[in-house]
């Protein structure tokens, strides 16, 4: 049981989670960012870890990356600026990268490193499930680190059926294939694909991602899940000036309740 | 030692999948089905007759006596510069469009860097009715023009890649990012021996006719059943892998691959993988890749955008690996000069990228006695204006 868990078990619905590019826009923003995101009422944080190469990302994501990584920031930066991670945030913290990067700090070290900050959980898009499966999957739990697997509408029953038998925490499911940003109407929502995934009763939760970018998209997508990712709309806030100030207005605006701003 | 990939996809520790979910659909549905349907008989069938009336194969082994006679050995030039596109980039292309058209694809994306690869698949879905958008680094749009020029008259949408060093690593992070977007109805038609399993062994098999032909051609010209040596350039290494695919199993037979040092391997400036990389992920292989400490991926740098790629396929990287090809590099200026003597010496002015291979000849000891081949991966009329400005003709 992490903090995934618990928050899963305890909230079943317009569950809110945001992604944030590490150091980015400054090298030393990312804690203050996931703070001020806890405070503005984001129900848990997916922290990316930058990569020069992200082929599933558009250009806001792109971009953030790459100026992260001109900013300095490395996996060792990272954990140690995460150092007063639980200090500052108590929501779930997930971290999100491509799995080259990860590699390259040694999965072992990765998980270890995780857990000792107080992550609970990894999204890794291009790492294949046989991968994790036969060579991580014991790290991950016994570093109590849930690891999340993406669905797309042209994932197969069977592999759904694996990727829900595998994973703990919650399922990633993409509205429609696609790179991230990418203006994604919700109303094209093949209602086939998400009534297939009701009935197959899946023991996990599910979140919505990719494409989520207002109150409308948001409440949309929380129809068919328990909740809904945010990513490209929030980066592109980074990269405005007052950033810090604009955060808890943003958050509101996704709920579409004034209480918290 | 195998040499080939085994039946989860890796030639040794490398290759594999690591692509996120939204290609797993269309990657998966090619690693099922390829064997199958490139072994069809009818497929065969197609895919030879086009190899042969379209593309103009067999290409000649040739004799190249004054290149033979300067460096004291029996030189043959394996002449993939006389394929219809004028390199061996066709060989792959007349293959998968005849797939993507039994997997009922509508619509075909590439990545290319000299363009040739470009050139190569605009020129099959001409062939075949088939909508095409090729990805191009913005800067070698730039140094190859007459090739995106000939993409745009077959039809192409030519598509520059703007991020990264836009050269062809960045065309291939966007072409991925298209089949994302596009999961249905597109096929991507990649060019080198790179990406998730099964491109790499795709790939090589569709190129292995190059060997192939070389193995019976050498037999009639000579009586040897094998050559000594077998020199090729190596980017993503689509040419080498095919010129060496039939003999991998020879022992006795010494492979010799030539990668792009650009402005020298200690330069900073340099694409040569095996020297300067370590064991990573590119592109959705595990592969050895020139990276930071951190795992981001270094921009390469050659002056051959063939070649300009961080990375090598993983079924070089085993080759490597195990020792079974010895990987070298040669500079710009190397290669440059190479090309002209070619030129020179044999009529033949070969691409910058093929030259690569050209140029690690005289580093060769030769004992007077020995056959090699040399591929010569494609023909130089893109590359005029570089060597016209470095020669100052």
């Amino acid at each position: 049981m992490n903090r995934i868990n618990q928050l899963f078990d305890q909230k079943k619905e317009n569950i809110l989670s945001i992604y944030f590019t590490a150091g980015y826009p400054e090298l030393n923003s990312t804690l203050d960012i996931a703070q001020a995101l806890e405070e503005a009422g984001a129900d848990f944080l997916e922290i990316g870890i930058p990569y020069s190469d992200p082929l599933a990302d558009g250009p806001v994501i792109q971009n953030s990356s790459l100026k992260s990584i001109e900013n300095g920031m490395t996996l060792p930066i990272l954990f140690d600026q995460l150092k007063d991670l639980r200090k500052r945030v108590t929501i779930p913290v997930l971290l999100m990268g491509y799995v080259n990067p990860i590699l390259q700090y040694g999965v072992e070290k990765f998980c270890a490193s995780c857990k000792e900050v107080g992550v609970d959980g990894v999204i890794a898009p291009d790492l294949p499930m046989y991968e994790y499966e036969e060579m991580y999957m014991d790290c991950f739990k016994s570093n109590n680190l849930s690891n999340i697997f993406l669905i797309t509408p042209q994932t197969s029953d069977e592999r759904i059926r694996k990727i829900d038998e595998l994973s703990n925490g919650f399922i990633y499911l993409l509205s429609s294939s696609s790179t991230t940003g990418k203006d994604v109407s919700l109303s094209d929502i093949t209602e086939n694909y998400f009534s297939r995934l009701k009935n197959m009763n899946l023991k996990n939760p599910t979140m919505i991602g990719f494409g989520i970018s207002d109150n409308k998209s948001f409440n949309k997508a929380a129809q068919y899940a328990n909740g809904a990712i945010v990513g490209s709309a929030f980066v592109k806030l980074l990269s405005e000036d007052n950033y810090m100030e604009k955060i808890p207005d943003f958050i509101s605006s996704l709920k579409g309740k004034q209480e918290f701003a | 030692m195998s040499y080939h990939v085994n039946e989860r996809g890796y030639f040794g520790t490398f290759g594999g999948a690591y692509i996120p979910e939204m290609l797993y659909p269309n990657v998966e549905e090619l690693r099922t089905k390829y064997l199958d349907i490139i072994y069809e008989p009818k497929f065969q069938e197609e895919y030879q007759q086009l190899l042969r009336d379209y593309v103009g194969r067999p290409s000649p082994l040739y004799l190249a006596e004054r290149l033979s006679e300067k460096y004291g050995a029996t030189i043959y030039l394996k002449r993939e510069d006389l394929n219809h596109t004028g390199a061996h980039k066709i060989n792959n292309t007349v293959g998968q469009i005849l797939l993507a058209q039994r997997l009922g694809k509508k619509r075909i994306i590439a990545e290319t860097g000299a363009g040739q690869h470009g050139v190569a698949t605009a020129t099959v879905c001409a062939l075949k009715g088939i909508e095409c958008v090729v990805y191009m680094g913005a800067v070698d749009i730039e140094r190859q023009a007459p090739n995106v020029a000939r993409m745009k008259m077959m039809g192409a949408t030519v598509i520059p890649a703007i991020s990264g060093s836009q050269t062809l690593k960045d065309a291939t992070n966007e072409a991925l990012r298209d089949w994302i977007n596009n999961p249905v109805d597109t096929h991507y038609i990649i060019g080198s021996a790179v990406g998730p399993h099964p491109y790499p062994d795709m790939v090589a098999r569709f190129q292995a006719i190059i060997s192939e032909e070389t193995k019976w051609q050498l037999k009639e010209k000579t009586g040897k059943e094998n050559p000594d040596y077998i020199m090729a350039c190596v980017g993503g290494g689509s040419n080498a892998i095919g010129m060496f695919y039939h003999f991998l199993d020879h022992a006795d037979v010494k492979l010799i691959a030539v990668e792009a040092a650009g402005k020298g391997v200690d330069s900073g400036e340099s694409a040569a993988t095996t020297y300067l990389g370590t064991e990573g992920v590119l592109h959705g292989s595990r592969s050895i890749v020139m990276q930071t400490p951190d795992g981001q991926v270094i921009e390469p740098y050659s002056i051959s955008a063939g070649l300009d790629y961080p990375g090598i396929g993983p079924q070089h990287a085993h080759l490597h690996t195990s020792q079974r090809a010895q990987y070298v590099s040669v500079t710009d200026d190397e290669a440059l000069n190479a090309g002209l003597e070619l030129t020179r010496l044999e009529g033949i002015i070969p691409a910058i990228e093929s030259a690569h291979a050209f140029a690690y000849l005289n580093k060769m000891k030769f004992k007077g006695d020995e056959t090699v081949v040399v591929c010569l991966s494609g023909r130089g009329d893109k590359d005029l204006d570089n060597y016209m400005k470095y020669f100052g003709f």
